[in-house]
């Protein structure tokens, strides 16, 4: 058990997603940011879909009543254990009673916080993910709350506590940095149905993230979109990082927790590789958005996936030469 | 009925399939057949077909089968012969409490009509709507099928909450609140049924495809609903 000292200020259970349901509805949801998401959950010795908590601004302040091994990855968030300073990116082991603070957040937006065994709360539709609109999974479906106890599975064996002299590169957050993130897409089903000028404007100028920005989707602020010709759009499928246009041309970009269906023209599709550096933009940051053909995105999509199970690999190798 | 269809990648791991661009009764037929059609002969690789309007779309794992894959599995199985393969569509009959707490707006759609609340209540309770797709929210139905008399405007201002279970008007649509949301539909009743329940085998209680029929009931059928199935 984790005893909730202080929730932070948008604390949800996530893992992987809840997949399979699009046709009642349901939303996906699960983590942001997936990158960081994998890699705290193979830092903490989980085998992989495990739930975890992720952080959004300010994190929380926990207290283990297990022996466990956490680790912290995403946005730069100073964390302190028992009140001494510690490395995100690196598995942490803790003792019952131990403290675990995880502060203000200084670039990026988000952190994942993994424990071994994973956050165990009842899987609600096949996953742990908090869907907090319709009070789906996690914690009653909400966000946490001081006092809230959180269940934590068993832990693997070979991640038994004792010091961990080990972490990932500081090269595993590189995607982080910076105010003005390039965000590449893909177009849009829409995308020949904007004025080539709104098209130009699309990737030449910046759109700013506004702070009517959730896990929901991002408001965007930058020059206005148009269409060549104002049409009734039929509802269609969407998915997180499609990027839909209203009526006011100020573009909104889809996130984990967006709904199945949209009536918006969709100009562009941030391209899967780039989402974790979405999930990672916060209210201020800008956006400046790349074209690439579809074929370009899904090989990157690849890519970043076969890194990912390298990374993981490794992690794993290093768990067993512990052990 | 065979129609042309467009194909177009959504993202890495979805193709939407679109067969036209409008809400359409016999389009929307055509894209549950081709549904059906394709759930029938799901291969590896092939994660959720979903129907919208007058669309489909596929998704898939971008590891296991590739857009080229999808697209030639999708050609091979839409054009099989239709044989067998057109379900009869369910009917879902759903009791409505009308008017009173549960429809606070039917005396205003009744007065913006010119008719009685029972004419309202008749008229709707007599019709039969087509589940043309679920999206917007889980377990959201958007139904087609209202009468054009009963078309009214949503209300001026959005309620702040609208209790799940709601039955409402909002131009010429009618549907039911699955979940307690902010809302700005007209509310002419209420249903004791959950339209989306997490821990239900199939949490939607509607699917795509479906005819509904609304079946006027009252407070105290209500009430007993309520404690027979909560």
């Amino acid at each position: 058990m984790i005893d909730v000292i202080e929730s932070g200020f948008f604390t949800t259970v996530q893992d992987s997603g809840r997949a399979g349901y699009r046709h009642a509805g349901v939303p996906t949801s699960g983590a942001m940011d997936a990158w960081a998401y994998r890699l705290a959950n193979a830092l903490v010795g989980n085998s992989g879909d495990e739930a975890v908590l992720e952080a959004t601004m300010a994190g929380p302040t926990l207290r283990f009543r297990v022996e466990a091994v956490v680790a912290v990855c995403g946005g730069d968030f100073p964390c302190a254990l028992n009140g001494q300073p510690i490395s995100l990116w690196k598995p942490e082991a803790v003792q019952s009673g131990d403290v675990l603070e995880v502060g203000v957040c200084r670039t990026g937006f988000r952190a994942y916080i993994a424990v071994s065994g994973g956050i165990d709360v009842p899987p609600v539709m096949g996953s742990r993910s908090t869907y907090v609109p319709a009070q789906l999974g996690g914690l009653a479906g909400r966000p946490l709350r001081r006092r809230d106890v959180l269940p934590v599975g068993a832990m693997h064996p070979f991640t038994a506590a004792r010091s961990i002299r080990w972490g990932l590169s500081r090269l595993a957050a590189s995607y982080i940095h910076g105010k003005t993130k390039t965000v590449r897409v893909i177009p849009g089903p829409e995308y020949d149905e904007f004025t080539p000028e709104s098209r130009r404007q699309f990737f030449a100028a910046r759109y700013e993230v506004t702070p009517q920005s959730d896990r929901i989707g991002y408001r965007l602020s930058g020059p206005a979109l148009a269409l060549v010709r104002e049409r009734d759009m039929v509802s269609e499928a969407v998915v997180f990082g499609t990027v839909q246009v209203p009526a006011s041309g100020q573009p909104i970009v889809l996130m984990a927790d967006s709904q199945t269906t949209g009536g918006y023209p969709r100009i562009a599709q941030v391209a899967a590789v780039d989402l974790p550096i979405l999930a990672q933009a916060r209210p201020g940051d800008c956006l400046q958005f790349q074209l690439v053909a579809s074929e370009e995105a899904t090989r990157l999509y690849k890519e970043q996936h076969h890194r990912l199970i390298r990374w993981m690999a490794a992690i794993r190798r290093q768990w067993e030469g512990e052990w | 009925m065979m129609m042309e269809y467009t194909l177009f990648p959504l993202c890495e791991y979805a193709v939407t399939v679109r067969f036209a661009d409008c809400i359409d009764e016999a389009v929307n037929e055509v894209v549950h057949g081709t549904a059906t059609r394709l759930e029938a002969a799901k291969k590896e690789g092939i994660e959720e077909i979903v129907p919208a309007f007058s669309s489909l779309t596929i998704y898939y794992d971008p590891l296991v089968i590739d857009y080229i894959g999808v697209g030639a599995w999708l050609r091979k199985n839409i054009r099989r012969p239709e044989q067998a393969t057109r379900r009869l569509a369910r009917t879902v009959v759903i009791p409505v409490c009308y008017g009173g707490e549960f429809g606070p707006d039917l005396s205003d759609v009744a007065r913006f009509h010119g008719m009685t609340e029972t004419e309202v209540v008749t008229l709707h309770s007599t019709g039969r709507y087509r589940v043309y797709m679920i999206g917007f929210s889980p377990g959201f139905a958007y139904l087609g099928g209202l009468s054009p008399r009963l078309a009214t405007p949503r209300r001026p201002v959005p309620r702040t909450k609208v209790p799940a279970g709601s039955v409402g008007i909002a131009g010429g649509q009618t549907g039911v609140y699955p979940l307690a949301t902010p809302g700005g539909w007209q509310l002419i009743g209420r249903t004791p049924l959950k339209l989306f329940d997490p821990h239900r085998e199939k949490p939607s209680l509607l699917a795509a495809g479906d005819i509904v029929v609304f079946q006027p009931i009252g407070d105290c059928e209500f009430a007993r609903w309520r404690g027979e199935h909560d």
